[in-house]
């Protein structure tokens, strides 16, 4: 806050009454602690859990960590690629199967349906984006694990179940930021060019959704964040083997499912690389969001 | 090909990706519903599990969750409500206001998993809170803040500028502005905020694993330990015992889901109508 300001509303204030001015000082005082809690709160997040997991980088070597490829924690040895790798491989795949659908419905709600349909659809994918995780993995366990399986002989646990279950969960997310990213496109632009004689298809494929880019990319990295950090969901359908897996039909496991597995029993070392685990998820979630932010820097 | 065609095959293509979507997120929810709704009854719902095969009724849970997530939103919504006011009309834009909202940005995407730990060693070991509905709540209200507090700003940044003129005219400070006119006039936008955050409070599975236990218990004071609704669920769904009872968790929580956001938006509605 400028000095300016500041001097400004101390003026103005002294036309009141010196105990009006202190309360009104020590309200302002209250609120502004109060919005200071956020980055108290990320503050303590990120360091307190980076304190817990510190003896992992000083006592196993942070390189040992990172670029280990065996998890075995009976053995001592903590390698998270493995993991590193089931979450991505989890995370790209939910993330080429669930966009198409969500980015399609978003353009068909906002260019295409009806007001009477969009009424009806919109509060739908806006409900469902409330759906506990814990049930979507529920239905992954019960339903979808046991289809898989009759189709290809396996258990049904792994990469491919995880994939569906995952798009199923981020189309919601997804879908609604990205129709708010087209809806404010202005009116004006797509009535230029249907002026032009484009058609509804033209003017969608070549006018909106370009001038929309960056918002629905936005929407898509919001869903890339969902997807990387779900726990529950993904750990009832992916298997939980931490190794890297050989096709999409057999068990593997993420950064976030290992966390569940290992917490009940880990102790010592084994619990600071849990905890570096979590740090890692932490961090990636965090660039995500500065570099959403960013993007829509440019925009402006 | 021409562009009529071309027009009409691709709308149709685009309403079919949206008919998908539907149709995926419809069956889940009949799935679920056809196969809970046998499953509860009122024996179901007031019920204490018990045996093995955790047969019976999830009361419990039902409480713990209630409990937990009133408390959270005790704590978090006069926090995240008095932030937004600083945001909206004390706060004037630099390094500090960019923080805090990057802050918020940033809590609101933190995977919940990391809370949980976060939650666990926090309150439960350094605080030693225990596991217990108030380590709990703590970590739920980190998870509420970024919603209200959004929710919040955008109600009182929608609060037209005369009436704040008004106010002021009248020669009130800006308190008073802020406490008898802005805040009144945005509440039930806030409130729907308030009532949005809390359903995904009662959602939440990872963090109140870590926080609030896994042992079956009904909460009486704030350090007692419970299972929600959620975890229960996973119990019950990782162990294959007990499917039906899954199924009429598993509705009873979409249920209350609906509610809450059904709510919000009936009180939405109404204040538009005032």
């Amino acid at each position: 806050m400028s000095d300016r300001t500041e001097d400004l509303t101390r003026r103005t204030l002294q036309l009141v009454s010196r105990s009006t001015y202190v309360k009104e000082w020590l309200l302002k005082t209250l609120f502004f602690a109060c919005a200071f809690t956020f980055v108290l709160a990320v503050a303590l997040i990120f360091f307190f859990v980076g304190w817990k997991a510190w003896p992992i980088v000083a006592d196993y070597g942070l390189g040992n960590f990172v670029g280990g490829s065996v998890w075995s924690a009976g053995k001592g040895s903590f390698g998270i690629l493995p993991l590193i790798a089931g979450s991505f491989i989890v995370t790209i795949g939910a993330l080429i199967l669930g966009t198409p659908l969500a980015v399609g419905t978003a353009v068909f709600l906002s260019e295409v349906a009806t007001p009477k349909v969009r009424s009806i659809v919109r509060p739908a994918v806006e409900l469902l984006a409330g759906v506990p995780s814990v049930v979507y993995g529920f239905f992954g366990i019960i339903f979808l694990r046991s289809v898989v399986a009759r189709f290809t002989g396996s258990l049904g646990f792994g990469a491919a179940t995880s994939w569906i279950v995952l798009a199923i969960m981020i189309v919601p997310t997804i879908a609604a930021l990205s129709e708010d990213a087209l809806r404010s496109i202005p009116e004006g632009i797509r009535e230029a060019s249907f002026a032009m004689g484009a058609t509804r298809w033209q003017t969608i494929y070549k006018v909106v959704v370009p001038a929309a880019k960056i918002g629905i990319f936005d929407a898509i990295i919001l869903g890339m964040g969902r997807a990387i950090g779900e726990t529950m969901a993904v750990l009832m359908v992916v298997g939980n083997a931490p190794v890297f897996p050989e096709g999409v039909f057999v068990p593997l496991a993420t950064l976030t499912t290992q966390i569940v597995m290992d917490m009940p029993y880990a102790a010592g070392l084994h619990r600071t690389a849990l905890f570096a685990m979590a740090a890692i998820l932490f961090v990636f979630s965090m660039l995500l969001v500065a570099s959403v932010r960013l993007l829509s820097r440019l925009r402006d | 090909m021409n562009k009529t065609t071309v027009d009409r095959i691709a709308t149709t293509v685009l309403g079919l990706m949206a008919g998908t979507t539907v149709a995926i997120l419809g069956m889940l929810l009949l799935y679920v519903f056809v196969n809970g709704i046998r499953a509860i009854s009122p024996a179901f719902i007031f019920t204490w599990p018990h045996g093995v095969n955790a047969e019976g009724g999830i009361w419990p849970t039902i409480v713990s969750t209630v409990y937990v997530t009133t408390l959270a939103m005790l704590i978090s919504a006069p926090v995240a409500v008095l932030a937004a006011v600083y945001l909206a009309e004390y706060a004037y834009q630099g390094k500090i206001v960019s923080a805090i909202r990057f802050a918020a940005d940033s809590l609101a995407s933190v995977p919940s998993i990391v809370m949980g730990l976060f939650g666990f060693a926090l309150f439960v070991e350094a605080m030693d809170l225990g596991l217990s509905m108030t380590s709990a709540a703590l970590a739920l209200s980190l998870l509420m803040l970024p919603i209200i507090m959004r929710a919040t700003e955008e109600a009182i940044r929608g609060v037209p500028k005369y009436m704040r003129w008004g106010s002021y005219g009248l020669g009130a400070t800006k308190w008073q502005t802020v406490s008898k006119i802005v805040l009144p006039s945005a509440l039930p936008r806030i409130i729907t905020g308030i009532v949005l955050a809390m359903g995904r409070a009662v959602g939440e599975t990872a963090v109140v694993l870590y926080t609030m236990g896994q042992a079956v218990n009904l909460p009486v004071t704030p350090f007692d330990s419970g299972r929600s609704m959620t975890v229960h669920l996973y119990m019950l769904a990782v162990e294959g015992i007990n499917l039906p009872a899954a199924f009429g968790t598993a509705l009873l929580l979409i249920v209350m889901i609906l509610g809450f956001n059904l709510s919000a938006r009936w009180i939405l509605r109404r204040s538009r109508k005032v």
